[in-house]
């Protein structure tokens, strides 16, 4: 068998698999801990709102074996950890806006002797009243940005003509991430007033400025480092910042290496989530079941800062048309403020909540008109002009939805399987099955354009082996896997020779969050574009090693780590190559750099171009529902998916799956109750459930759409994080089919989400008794 | 025998070596211990709950049903004294040389890590079902690895690895080590920074200990007792072990009765449950996950005595009796009658639990009976309401009815007005309708985050009705499948 020229575009195991079956893959708490490291923990406030009268932690300082207890006084720079809205301290200095806030950190030789030492700190906290819900955030007027606003058409005039119409409100619930890892960071003091910062985080670039400004450095004064994450999904984008400065503030004191690490209560209750969403609709439709109108006013929990509200809730905005055409809407939206915690990134970023709004529309719709899930989505799916520009004016380019609706329903037997659910329907009174198919189209891009760049660093080495950095974390999402074949296919060398380096600020500098499933998009064109430059000094080198002109170096061919030339006889190692271009004075080392053209957006018209193109996908599920208890299960679920020309299918593959379960947990099990006084009683795993093995389809099918390159990506792939966690919206379409063949009572189904067993069964109670 | 109080030293194998310690505290965790003081951070903790299995490893067990075992367990919720005599193997000890294990290469090449995090407990778990010899069924797979949770991969690729490794272990030196394997000693008596742990080998030297150190926690599994130590931080000064108990841990017939040790894991119920107590073997489907059931005991489960213990309302439902032992010997209370309030048993000051005596009941069509368990996910999750149901009939007419439930009061209990209601009427789904109202007068149920006191209720009341369908054909129901819910009358895939 002889070697495949490159291994783009074949499935490969992750990068690290070989270190994560053996244990010997390394996260932040499983680094050797440096000589003398201490151990920090923080006195978190157990009030949702409140005044501090009084902190006293001098009975604390004296404890033996506690090096520091340090408040907000002793920060040398800046008490701010926000992202860029200044509003959120480091230590709470007055006022504590939630439950989990920090107030005090105690650094000590243990982490039991940090807690006797925050045992021995005297804490009065005069409660204030707290906002808990959007409903009185509302009432209390307590916002975090003004109202964004998407119009066009003409709304009331469709409204007026419309066949059928809706209205109602619709709710989705917080997440919580629940990355394996939680957050940890371990910040060693350097020479020269400077630090290695250690830590879990999506953003090193962030977390380095933000450990520069807490201890009053410039950004050159810190080097931020993150070996891998045990997940991440947007929760440590910027939120590690806050565990990253508590560490560094305690190293800057102790003047020792000092870790902080959340245990998993701590994680869950002080850490911000996916947004809780709330929204109020009115919908139009033909009798046909295609929608001529739609307003919705949304409302996402912000929480107690803004964080990354704001994006979240635009992206919210951007995907409440999913794929479909709208012609007149008003698209409306707002971030409160409420004590809980500062919500966050979360895997799909808003998209999903918008999504979830006007796919439980056409729930109703689809329901009022006796239309079936698949039909009432392909009759509104985005086409050709005039019906494929967006709500903001994007055109809809490279639409795939109409070719995945026809491949899939075909391949999932979606007719056939249909007929023969009605008739298990039929004979079964307890157990009930429902079937539905979900498309899903995803803007991709971050919507905020500065942030849609990349750099990268190759360096060869004189026996040929390659360093490749670049500027994106690894958290599982397979991007070092798919970095390393564009460096190996571009140097024409077997993956074995290219080694991914550790993700270092030092290294690349000025780097976005690795987020908005950007991460591959971004820093493979980097990547590449540093392996190009590479290559084409090489050529000239190789030249001189093959014996021909210098003119035909276009020619030179690189490939299973040789090189050659067609004109040429000879071939020569790779490594030869690199010894002789050492020799001849030829850098070895390029950086790269890559921003993506063309993205623009103006809140104040609501028009713009976003994105730099779509994702799509689709999936048909089946669920079974008992009717006894409300459990529900998922029977089989296939999905076709568009990565464009996948780079590595097995990644791409593993994004489609771990989302679409994350989706399912989303909006089934997970569940984050908040008791009156703001607490938050469902912090770990006991309580908060997440999918387990039992709960992934026995039958999941999933294919990547065949022969779909898209074109300005690199090497014709697409952005696959995030887009299949909406496809799992469709499991609540499927309950409902489920639910409704239980009878026929109450007009409208009314089914909360998450869709415990507990909601399903008070859903199907209501069919059963009518009122 | 007592016990000799020179041992000071607590003695293991891990990863083929012998390990000695003497300077650890009792209450550190196995997971500490490996992570801290061993550096060896392949084991990892997500949760130090037992609700993520991140950090799985496993024991050989000398004594499974089919020979020598590997068994899975929680590294967060052993104690390292409970590790005394044993073999323990982590993530690390699996690679010979630089040749992967062939659980971890297959996981490698079906794509069955992400972010790694879940990996060295899913490679263990793994680990624990290739040499098992008895996963015949796709559900016992599936439940093999419901304690690992992953929150990157969906779960596909781990499945698949699940199903193609278990019972195909190499021959190789794992193997060769189960052929190896004795008993080994297991007693301890460890004292460390001020704390003392014990575990004696017999009921002597048991109730001895009892009288010297009144003060002392009994402690079996610890799957129960050691969250107090990991969640609430809080550390014993006494803990009094009854692990090295080998009479606890046995189970044997006695005419009509199972009579099954205090001590006995719930893992190695599973496999004599389908004969004796069929009804207890469908309650264990649902409980918990196999590292805790390879931990945790029945003596454990009953003692601990919390409202939502899921086998006390199939043993009340089966009117089991409790073996009660003290220095003054043994006596027997009916299951009806050990829980007396909330967490309060009939257990008096230096008395254990020693057995469990459970009714060989053959259930045929005029005696039915099954065990039920929902909660909010199928795996790994605690009950919102798990019931045990029993009928006997005589001309279509209830003669005697035993329903119990976990979930619905301060302790698990009989539901007397509606077994009342329901005997001496036709067992029939009409006539049954008017009988649930009853169950409002035995229960008032709470609302918390498992569930508000209406589905609690609701759901009491239609588990009921689901057995009655449900045993209609099949007197004591026990599916091939995992079904989608607890109770499934029109039994199919
Ligand atoms: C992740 C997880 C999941 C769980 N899932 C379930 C579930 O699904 N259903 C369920 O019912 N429970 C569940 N539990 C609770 C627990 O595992 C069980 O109750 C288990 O059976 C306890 O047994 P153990 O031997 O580990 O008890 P231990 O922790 O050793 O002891 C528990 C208590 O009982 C006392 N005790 C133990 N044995 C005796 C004896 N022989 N005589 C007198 N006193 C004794 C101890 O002193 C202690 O107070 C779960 C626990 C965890 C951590
Ligand atoms: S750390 Fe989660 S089960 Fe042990
Ligand atoms: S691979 Fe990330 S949790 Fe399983």
């Amino acid at each position: 068998m002889s070697p495949k020229a490159s291994a783009l575009g074949t499935s490969l195991p992750h990068e690290s698999g070989h270190l994560h079956v053996s244990g010997e893959a390394r996260y932040v708490d499983d680094l050797p801990p440096p000589r003398g490291m201490l151990v920090a923990q923080a006195l978190t406030s157990n009030v949702a709102h409140g005044f501090i009268r009084r902190l006293d932690v001098r009975r604390a300082r004296v404890l033996p074996g506690v090096h520091a207890v340090l408040t907000a006084e002793d920060i040398p720079g800046h008490n701010d950890i926000s992202p860029f809205a200044r509003d959120e301290e480091l230590l709470a200095s007055s006022e504590v806006h939630c439950i989990g806030q920090s107030i005090a950190l105690v650094v000590a030789e243990s982490l039991e002797l940090c807690r006797a030492g925050l045992a021995r700190i005297e804490i009065d906290i005069e409660p204030l009243p707290a906002i808990l819900s959007i409903e009185a955030a509302r009432a209390a007027g307590s916002f975090l940005s003004n109202e964004h606003v998407i119009e066009r058409g003409h709304l009331e005039t469709a409204f007026a003509g419309a066949k059928l119409r809706l209205e109602g409100t619709v709710e989705t619930g917080g997440q919580d991430h629940f990355y394996l890892e939680t957050h940890a960071s371990l910040v060693t003091p350097l020479e020269d007033r400077s630090f290695l910062v250690q830590s879990s985080t999506q953003h090193p670039s962030e977390v380095q400025a933000k450990v520069a400004e807490v201890l009053g450095l410039s950004s050159s004064a810190v080097v931020v480092e993150c070996p891998r994450m045990g997940g991440g999904f947007g929760g440590k984008e910027t939120q590690a910042a806050n565990f990253a400065a508590l560490a560094a503030l305690g190293a800057h004191h102790t003047r020792r290496p000092v870790k902080v690490w959340l245990n998993r209560d701590q994680d869950m209750i002080c850490t911000g989530k996916r947004h809780p969403f709330w929204s109020r609709f009115r919908a139009g439709f033909e009798a046909d079941g295609r929608i001529t109108a739609l307003e919705v006013e949304t409302y996402s929990d912000g929480g107690f800062s803004a964080d990354l509200s704001k994006p979240v809730l635009d992206r919210a905005l951007f995907h409440l048309d999913n794929a479909y055409f709208i012609p007149n809407l008003r698209f409306s939206g707002r971030v409160v403020r409420t004590h809980q915690p500062s919500n966050t990134a979360f895997r799909g970023f808003g998209g999903p909540q918008g999504m979830f709004v006007v796919e439980h529309v056409l729930n109703l719709a689809a329901e009022r008109l006796g239309l079936d899930s698949a039909e009432i989505r392909e009759r509104n799916f985005y086409g050709p002009a005039p019906r494929n520009l967006t709500p903001y004016g994007q055109e809809v380019t490279e639409n795939r939805l109409a070719r995945i609706h026809s491949e899939l329903l075909e391949s999932a037997e979606y007719r056939a399987r249909q007929a023969s659910i009605a008739a298990h329907n039929q004979s079964h009174r307890w157990k009930k099955r429902g079937l539905a198919f979900q498309p899903v189209k995803f803007g991709i891009s971050f919507t905020n354009a500065m942030l849609n760049q990349a750099g990268a660093l190759v360096n060869i080495f004189i026996d040929g082996s390659v360093q490749v950095n670049h500027g994106g974390t690894e958290m599982g999402q397979g991007l070092h896997t798919k970095m390393r074949v564009i460096a190996a296919h571009e140097l024409g060398l077997p993956l074995s020779r290219i080694r991914l380096m550790t993700t270092a600020t030092d290294k690349i500098p000025n780097t976005s969050a690795t987020a908005a499933s950007s991460g591959a998009d971004l820093n493979g064109q980097a990547v590449r574009q540093a392996c190009v430059t590479l290559r084409e000094r090489l050529k000239e080198v190789a030249c001189g090693l093959l014996e021909i002109p210098e003119t035909e170096r276009a020619g030179v061919i690189f490939e299973d780590g040789q090189v050659r030339h067609p004109a040429s006889k000879m071939t020569v190692d790779f490594s030869a190559l690199t010894v002789r271009a050492h020799r001849d004075q030829v850098s070895l080392s390029a950086t790269g750099y890559y921003r993506t053209p063309n993205i623009h957006y103006d809140e104040a018209q609501g028009r713009g171009h976003p994105f730099h193109y779509f994702a799509y996908g689709g999936a048909v599920i089946e669920v079974e529902v008992n009717g006894f208890t409300g459990e529900h299960r998922l029977r089989r679920v296939d999905v076709l998916h568009d990565v464009g020309d996948s780079l590595v299918p097995s990644v791409d593959r593993g994004q489609i799956e771990g989302g679409f379960i994350q989706g399912l947990g989303w909006l089934t099990s997970e569940e984050l109750v908040v008791a009156e006084s703001g607490e938050l009683r469902t912090h770990s795993p006991d309580t908060y459930k997440i999918p387990a093995l039992g709960e992934a389809p026995p039958d999941f099918f999933v294919h990547l759409l065949e022969r779909a390159p898209q074109p300005d990506v690199v090497h014709g792939s697409k952005a696959v994080g995030e887009p299949p966690f909406m496809l799992a919206i469709g499991v609540i379409t499927a309950l409902r089919q489920a639910i409704l063949a239980y009878g026929s009572g109450a007009a409208e189904l009314s089914l909360e989400i998450p869709a415990t067993p507990e909601a399903v069964l008070r859903a199907i109670e209501s069919r059963r008794e009518p009122r | 025998m007592g016990y000799t109080a020179a041992m000071k030293e607590l003695s293991f194998i891990l990863n083929g070596h012998e390990v000695k310690e003497r300077n650890v505290a009792p209450t550190t965790t196995l997971l500490q211990y490996l992570r801290q003081h061993l550096q060896l951070t392949g084991t990892k903790e997500g949760c130090a709950e037992g609700d993520c299995g991140a950090c799985t490893v496993a024991v050989l067990d000398p004594h499974g049903e089919d020979g020598p075992t590997y068994r899975a367990i929680n590294a967060c919720l052993v104690l390292l004294p409970m590790m005394q005599g044993q073999t323990i193997v982590t993530v690390e000890g699996l690679k010979t040389g630089d040749q992967l294990h062939p659980v971890q290469q297959k996981l490698i090449e079906a794509f069955g890590s992400q972010c790694g995090y879940c990996t060295p407990g899913v490679v263990m778990s793994l680990f624990e079902a290739c040499y098992r010899k008895d996963l015949d069924a796709e559900w016992k797979v599936d439940d093999q690895l419901c304690g690992n949770l992953c929150r990157c991969t969906g779960y596909r690729p781990i499945r698949e690895s699940a199903r193609s490794l278990a019972g195909r272990c190499p021959n190789d030196r794992f193997l060769e080590d189960l052929r190896q394997a004795e008993s080994s000693e297991r007693s301890v008596h460890y004292e460390s920074e001020g704390e003392l742990y014990l575990a004696p080998e017999s009921f002597d030297a048991l109730f001895d200990h009892l009288d010297t150190h009144p003060d002392v926690r009994l402690v079996a599994g610890g799957t129960d007792l050691s969250l107090e130590i990991t969640k609430r931080f809080v550390r014993p000064k006494k803990l009094l072990s009854l692990e090295a108990i080998e009479a606890l841990s046995e189970h044997r017939v006695e005419g009509d009765t199972w009579v099954v040790g205090a001590g006995v894991t719930l893992s190695r119920l599973e496999r004599p449950a389908p004969k004796y107590a069929p009804a207890l073997a469908r309650m264990l489907r649902f409980f918990a996950a196999r590292q805790i059931k390879n931990r945790a005991t029945i003596g454990g489960n009953l003692c601990t005595a919390s409202p939502i213990g899921d086998l006390a309302p199939v043993l009340l439902m089966l009117d089991a009796e409790f073996v009660l032992r003290s220095r003054a010997g043994e006596r027997i209370v009916p299951s009806a009658e050990f829980f007396l309030s909330y967490r309060k048993t009939a257990l008096r000051k230096k008395e254990i639990m020693s057995a469990v005596r459970i009714p060989i009941l053959t259930a045929h069509a005029e005696h039915r009976l099954s065990a039920y368990k929902v909660s909010k996910r199928q795996e790994l999750d605690i009950s919102a309401v798990s019931a045990g149901l029993r009928v006997e009939l005589e001309h279509g007419k209830v003669k005697r009815a035993r329903f119990a439930f976990g979930g619905l009061a301060a302790t698990p209990a009989r539901a007397s007005r509606l077994e009342a209601a329901v005997t001496g009427q036709p067992w029939t789904e009409a006539s049954l309708e008017k009988a649930l109202p009853a169950l409002e007068q035995d229960y008032k149920p709470i609302d918390d985050h498992r569930g508000s006191a209406w589905y609690r209720m609701t759901i009491a009341k239609r588990l009921v009705l689901g057995f009655l369908l449900e045993t209609e054909s099949e007197p004591s129901p026990e599916h091939a499948y995992r079904p989608t819910g607890t109770v499934d009358p029109e039994a199919s895939r």
